[in-house]
């Protein structure tokens, strides 16, 4: 059993091979501005260094922050149709409502509201005005729009509108791109309809960018499946994936505590991911990032992704040192550290600087720091430590002391000792933790749906089966499924004992599960789950 | 302080205030919130009338919107639906309202009546019945005053309305508007039996606008000063911190039409070793420290985030959330001995006198 994991970041794009469950070998080149071209870099020393045989690459995974830093940065992005059926219901707040107004005025082509949609018991509002959406199709034609997105009150629980309208709009524009709320999930309108505007105008920088990535892995002369890692540390296929790009939006740092957990074997931990410019500090939590408790604005835009709950803190290796009076941060020189840092002959002094002379790490010439005042290396590094010890005690959710694992090009920073960590977990290749974390993902299936008048029992049951058959169409191997969350929320108000029911399983993918009795999912505890 | 306009920050800090004032319960302010940054934008600009300023014949409309939250998220609240239950109430009586006010201070309902006034042009009236949220229609001062509870509007977003001409009893006022509420999809905006102006200034509870609004400011300056906003929100309005802990456990269930439940906080810092329960029906309603019970309806039992200070409600609270327990005084007509038949602990069917958290 042989994967590859790839992680194309900003700055580098690193590449792990596999082995069963071990890192054979890896590499880290610097990210491209064509992307593809970094990618064949990394995959051609992998390939000639490993010398493994092209042919016996079973899998390839792929993490990138590629479509959330397009959003971040406004650029690539599509102008969009938004559709909204509900009316009369939310005509008030339409789409884009609560948008920063420079991503707004981006992307908002077209927007159309509709009668339409349904109650939380799935009876119509209204009927659906099929001749409005005939008339907003030939609209959506003649503008030349090639995405749009459709989200209708209720979809979650009945999905039929948003159906009926993309069949009508494939019918008058056969190229346009469609993404439908329902497909993103949860319950919140808004919320709900953000990502999917999200999604629409990211698709055609998706396929691009996936296309890019199948063309990368061809000429590299391997034939395996291509899989694009997600938000939540599992994986889909990237014909798939290309349909749902905000669902990677986080998956760099996900991947990363998922590859400190891999590395590590610790399933329950602190994980602080140090950078060049950034720390992210998550928890593990049954070896999977511990998701944010609600709202997650992406580019200043509400959603409600599954996200990891992460701290970020603007403290990397590059993080700037200002010495009177001391300050760390928050501006940091980033992958230029190696020409501007002090002990690589620049002029700026680093927090990679202070850590040299400190003697935590040797890098460059340390005899171009050996001057610095004993007493300024000393309040600089008690500075770092506090932030980091600070960071961590925000992230943790319990009391008692629990293993904290530093992995990233700057975890040299992280302190032997702070309060409430049992101990400092140092991996081997910590540098390349995200690559490794793409390489395991699994493949997941959620349902977040509206039960009435079933037993409790009955209706969580439901709910698996539905996830499971999900995960299954999403590429899982059935042997390997397991629960990772239940939530079920009894409603107020609503008749007839309704219960909302969240359940997500993950699985491992079909061809990785095959013949590898020591999948990782298999290792795990079954009290893992509720 | 007479009539005076409310300006767009204001409105953000009463939003965080009332989510606060909820005590668990009466949903997120956001929508609310987003319609009357829309309404601003289009040059609204509503008036907050002090209640003293009401002649005692004036007509006041009592306005909320009923409903489940999580309806809410996807039927999103709409300032046309509101106006409109005012509007009929008014072709009811025949009279025009001289003011608008909430119902419930405590969640979302703490705007309804600016959207309302927004499209109407008449003030808001910084005042409302509860002091805080409750579950049902008689758990309000107007009913501890055995005021008249009808008639009631209530309409949603098609052209359905309802007249709740006559109720034998509050309890069958509630009955009757839940269950029209129901049939239109679990959410309605309603206008509730009109008040005279003698009756708002001798039976409402007053200023309590204006308390929202000092307690998101209170949150929104300690945020940006750096400080600790719970520990701001107790001293500025005298409340007392009763726990700090870390959410272990949720039970939660449908009965009658309520969210009922309980959730378990695992004490962290000086809370160590110590456990916090708190009962709900949509908002808490008893607190037990350690099995014995410490705070009770109708003392403000709220629940906030201890890092963030923003409140948690019923329907968000979660496993593995840091939170931090306090209490709030109540208004005092609440803790009367009429008031605590309305809303004290028997009244949500715990068998235990009343014994305020602030009594020393």
């Amino acid at each position: 059993m042989r994967r590859i994991g790839i992680d194309v970041g900003g700055t580098n794009t690193d590449a792990v091979l596999l082995e069963d469950d071990r890192v054979a070998h890896a590499v880290k080149t610097p990210t491209t501005a064509d992307v593809t071209t970094g990618i064949e870099r990394a995959l051609a020393r992998l390939l000639e260094e490993s010398r493994v045989d092209r042919r016996g690459i079973d899998v390839v995974m792929i993490g990138t922050t590629h479509f959330t830093n397009a959003v971040v940065q406004r650029r690539d992005l599509t102008p969009i149709a938004a559709i909204r059926i509900g009316l009369p219901a939310s005509a008030s707040l339409p789409p884009f409502v609560d948008w920063p107004p420079d991503l707004a005025a981006l992307v908002r082509a077209e927007i159309v509201q509709l009668e339409g949609g349904h109650e939380y018991d799935a009876r119509p509002i209204v009927p659906f005005d099929a001749a409005g959406m005939r008339r907003a199709a030939r609209r959506i034609r003649e503008r030349g729009l090639r995405a749009a997105g459709i989200a209708s009150v209720f979809s979650p629980l009945n999905p039929s509108c948003e159906d009926q309208a993309a069949e009508i709009l494939r019918e008058e524009c056969p190229d346009i791109a469609i993404t439908r709320s329902h497909e993103l999930g949860r319950i919140g309108l808004l919320e709900r309809e953000n990502a999917t505007l999200l999604n629409a105008c990211l698709v055609d920088l998706a396929r691009r960018t996936t296309d890019a990535f199948t063309a990368a892995l061809r000429r590299s002369g391997i034939v395996a499946d291509l899989y694009i890692t997600q938000n939540d540390g599992t994986v889909l296929r990237a014909g798939t994936a290309l349909q749902f790009p905000v669902y990677s939006f986080a998956s760099g740092p996900t991947n990363s505590m998922r590859g400190a957990a891999f590395l590590s074997r610790i399933d329950d931990a602190i994980v602080v991911d140090v950078g060049g410019t950034s720390a992210d500090i998550g928890a593990l939590r049954h070896g999977f990032p511990r998701e944010a408790n609600s709202v997650v604005e992406v580019g200043g835009v509400r959603t409600l992704f599954r996200m990891p709950d992460l701290l970020s803190l603007a403290l990397g290796g590059g993080t700037l040192v200002e010495p009177e009076p001391l300050a760390v941060g928050p501006v940091s020189v980033g992958y230029q550290l190696t020409e501007r840092g002090t002990v690589f002959g620049g002029s700026e002094l680093t927090v990679t600087d202070i850590a040299v002379a400190a003697g935590l790490i040797d890098l460059g010439d340390r005899r171009r720091v050996a001057a610095l005042p004993a007493a300024l290396v000393k309040s600089a590094i008690a500075r770092i430590h506090a932030m980091i010890e600070e960071g961590v005690d925000r992230m943790k959710t319990d009391a008692s002391a629990v293993p904290l694992i530093a992995v990233g090009g700057g975890s040299f920073l992280v302190p032997e000792r702070l309060a409430g960590i049992s101990e400092v977990v140092r991996v081997p290749h910590q540098a390349v933790a995200n690559a490794v974390g793409a390489a395991i993902a699994q493949v997941s299936g959620e349902v977040d749906q509206i039960f009435q008048d079933l037993p409790r029992d009955e209706a969580l049951a439901r709910a698996r089966r539905l996830a499971e058959d999900r995960a299954t169409s999403a590429g899982a191997d059935p042997a390997t499924l397991k629960v990772v969350e239940v939530e079920d929320l009894p409603l107020a108000y609503l008749p007839g004992n309704s219960l909302r029911t969240r359940v997500r399983v993950v699985g491992d993918i079909t061809s990785l599960a095959r013949g590898d009795s020591r999948s990782r999912a298999g290792e795990r505890r079954d009290g893992d789950t509720p | 302080m007479s009539t005076r306009p409310v300006s767009l920050d204001e409105i953000e800090s009463i939003a965080i205030g009332a989510w606060i004032l909820g005590t668990g319960g009466g949903g997120s302010p956001y929508l609310a919130l987003l319609n009357l940054r829309k309404l601003y934008a289009d040059g609204k600009v509503v008036s907050l009338m002090d209640p003293a300023d009401l002649a005692d014949d004036d007509r006041v409309a009592v306005v909320s919107n009923m409903g489940a939250p999580l309806v809410g998220q996807e039927r999103l609240t709409d300032p046309d639906t509101i106006a409109r239950a005012v509007t009929m109430m008014e072709e009811i009586i025949g009279q025009r309202f001289r003011a608008i006010m909430s119902l419930e201070i405590g969640g979302g309902n703490a705007l309804q009546p600016f959207m309302a006034a927004a499209l109407l042009d008449r003030p808001v009236v910084d005042a409302d019945c509860m002091g805080r949220a409750f579950p049902e229609a008689q758990m309000t001062s107007f009913a501890i005053h055995d005021l008249r509870m009808y008639p009631l509007t209530l309409v949603d977003v098609r052209n359905n309305a309802v007249i709740v001409a006559r109720a034998e009893s509050w309890k069958w006022m509630e009955r009757l508007s839940r269950t029209a509420c129901v049939a239109v999809g679990s959410i309605a905006s309603t206008c509730k039996a009109p008040r005279t102006g003698q009756e708002v200034k001798e039976c409402g509870i007053l200023h309590s606008t204006s308390k929202a609004l000092r307690i998101g400011r209170t949150v929104r300056e300690a945020r940006r000063a750096h400080r600790d906003p719970i520990e701001a929100v107790v001293e500025s309005e005298g409340g007392l911190v009763l726990f700090r802990g870390k959410v272990n456990d949720v039970n939660r269930r449908t009965t009658e039409g309520f969210l009922r439940g309980t959730a378990t906080l695992e004490g962290l810092d000086g809370d160590r070793a110590r456990s916090f329960s708190l009962a709900f029906q949509n908002e808490f309603a008893v607190g037990w420290l350690d099995g014995r019970p410490r705070v009770m309806t109708p003392d403000l039992i709220c629940l906030m985030d201890t890092v963030s200070g923003d409140a948690i409600g019923t329907e968000t609270l979660r496993y593995g959330q840091r939170a931090t327990v306090i209490a709030l005084p109540a208004p005092p007509i609440l803790t009367t001995p009429k008031g605590i038949e309305h809303v004290g602990p028997r009244a949500f069917g715990y068998d235990l006198d009343f014994r305020s958290v602030f009594a020393s």
